[in-house]
């Protein structure tokens, strides 16, 4: 019996969302006689930070701060359409239609501010902290809240603002077959090292190191939370879970968390990670977000990891000691590959 | 056959319930009594969202019959905080991002109680063995790890 080390490597290109459809995203954005913004999307967060990131682009372009915004998601049967939380779409495309949204809305707010203190609105500016002031005069000003005040009980306007994001949906070349679907790629690279037991075929992660370029981090600790989990999902995919042990055979399926595996807290390994930040030109702020992109290197870089350490290429995922010995038995034992530091 | 009647501490308050015989502390704490803190999951003991302490020791509360728990004190993540002041380990599980979708933080935050009440200062394996049977899906675990760790220092620190 012997362990053997591995090292395998994968880098991908991933697409920020996805064609069908044009793909687009829509936001409502609205003032409340308090002086407080209300998004409406029907975009979900399923804890992965949908709304935080939308609420921080909301703030960020009404001019308001932070706390002063409330995002409503998820009633698809009242909100403004989305296509939905998938494709790694959500930073991208809802915060693009989000801006849209919020600068149609403080568009109204400043006009109804520039109402009340009598003055031109391309003349005012907003603080971030509540206020509204003409520039180079911060004596001159109005709250957001008596602004918003003016605007529902003096002016009779309503401050809000529409947003949609569309990529026009792109046709396929009849001959070339060429078409683009996508505008914004995210990148990573990701190395993992492990070791194979050459006796049972249990696979042991040792550590992960990866590199991620994601446009602009708009919450640089959710996109290290997003990543950190992330590659634990693509972990299981690689190592562990699958309904179908023996696809197409439905037997044997896993039909519980004893049969249906997935890594425990035990099974970690330590994930070193860098982000790097190259701002998508079209991305809102820059962004366009980790997502999906979190687990799919992964994937291929433990079946490298493996082909090092043993010499044998598995190409179904998931990579269970079963298929690794079947594997090492058809071949005639362990060949290491070579190791590079 | 007839409903038997039970009554419990549940998070400090006597309560008083008549319950079906086969019936599990979790459907009882949730449709019974309303608190809705421990999640139904895999419904067989193998996902750990429905963990609750009975007594001070992490149970399952898809596994226990509620007629066991006749007399005995139970604790859920409902009551973990003081009026407004969070639990220190509510709080650390805040400061560590080791939440993300929330459906297994309940079972979580009361595996982790579970040790830090038995052992103020336990080391990263003994935090792993804890939280052993709690199954996550979205964090990779090391937030979550980091955070108790992070709570059982906080708790040392003040005892101190």
């Amino acid at each position: 019996m012997a362990r053997h080390q591995g090292r395998g490597m994968a880098s991908i290109n991933y697409p920020i969302g996805m064609n069908l459809g044009g793909d687009p995203s829509q936001a409502l954005v609205h003032a409340n006689p308090d002086g407080k913004f209300t998004v409406a999307l029907s975009a979900i967060d399923l804890g992965q930070g949908m709304k935080q990131v939308s609420r921080q682009i909301a703030a960020e372009t009404l001019g308001v701060p932070i706390e002063d915004v409330y995002v409503d998601t998820a009633d698809s049967d009242t909100g403004p359409h989305d296509m939905g939380s998938f494709a790694s779409r959500g930073t991208h495309r809802v915060g693009n239609a989000v801006i849209v949204a919020a600068k149609e809305a403080r568009g109204v707010l400043l006009e109804a501010a520039a109402e009340e203190l009598e003055v031109n609105a391309d003349d005012l500016v907003t603080d971030g902290k509540g206020n509204i002031h003409v520039r180079g005069a911060a004596s001159k000003s109005i709250t957001v809240k008596a602004a918003s005040q003016a605007a529902q009980f003096k002016q009779g306007k309503t401050i809000s603002g529409r947003g949609i994001f569309l990529i026009p949906l792109s046709t396929v070349h009849p001959e070339t077959g060429e078409m683009s679907p996508v505008t914004a790629y995210a990148h990573a690279c990701l190395v993992v090292d492990l070791e194979v037991c050459d006796e049972t075929g249990d696979v042991k992660v040792n550590k992960l190191t990866s590199a991620y370029e994601l446009g602009r981090a708009l919450n640089p600790k959710m996109v290290e939370q997003q990543l950190v989990g992330g590659a634990w999902m693509g972990m299981s995919h690689a190592l562990y879970e699958t309904p179908e042990p023996y696809y197409p055979n439905p037997e044997h399926g896993g039909r519980d968390y004893n049969e249906y595996l997935m890594p425990g807290p035990g099974d970690i390994a330590p994930h070193d990670i860098t982000v790097l930040e190259r701002p998508a030109p079209d991305g809102p702020f820059g962004g366009k977000g980790p997502g999906e992109m979190c687990a799919n290197p992964v994937l291929p870089a433990v079946a490298n990891a493996i082909f090092n350490a043993i010499g044998v290429r598995i190409d179904t995922l998931p990579i269970t000691p079963e298929k690794i010995l079947r594997a090492l038995k058809a071949q005639g034992g362990a060949r290491p590959q070579i190791r590079r530091a | 056959m007839a409903r038997m009647p039970v009554q419990f501490r549940l998070n400090g308050s006597d309560r008083a319930v008549f319950v079906e015989p086969a019936e599990t502390l979790l459907g009882t704490i949730r449709r019974g009594l309303g608190d809705f803190a421990p999640k139904f999951g895999c419904g067989q003991g193998t996902c750990g969202v429905c963990t609750v302490l009975v007594d001070g020791e992490p149970r399952l509360g898809c596994l226990t019959l509620s007629v066991t728990c006749e007399g005995r004190s139970i604790e859920t993540a409902s009551g973990l905080a003081d009026g407004p002041t969070l639990h220190p380990l509510q709080a650390a599980f805040m400061e560590h991002f080791a939440a993300q979708c929330g459906f297994c933080t309940p079972g979580m935050l009361m595996a982790a109680k579970a040790l830090l009440d038995r052992n103020p200062n336990p080391t990263r394996v003994e935090v792993v063995e804890a939280i052993a049977g709690n199954v996550c899906r979205c964090t990779g675990y090391e937030p979550i790890i980091n955070a108790i760790l992070a709570a059982a220092q906080q708790r040392g620190v003040r005892r101190a």
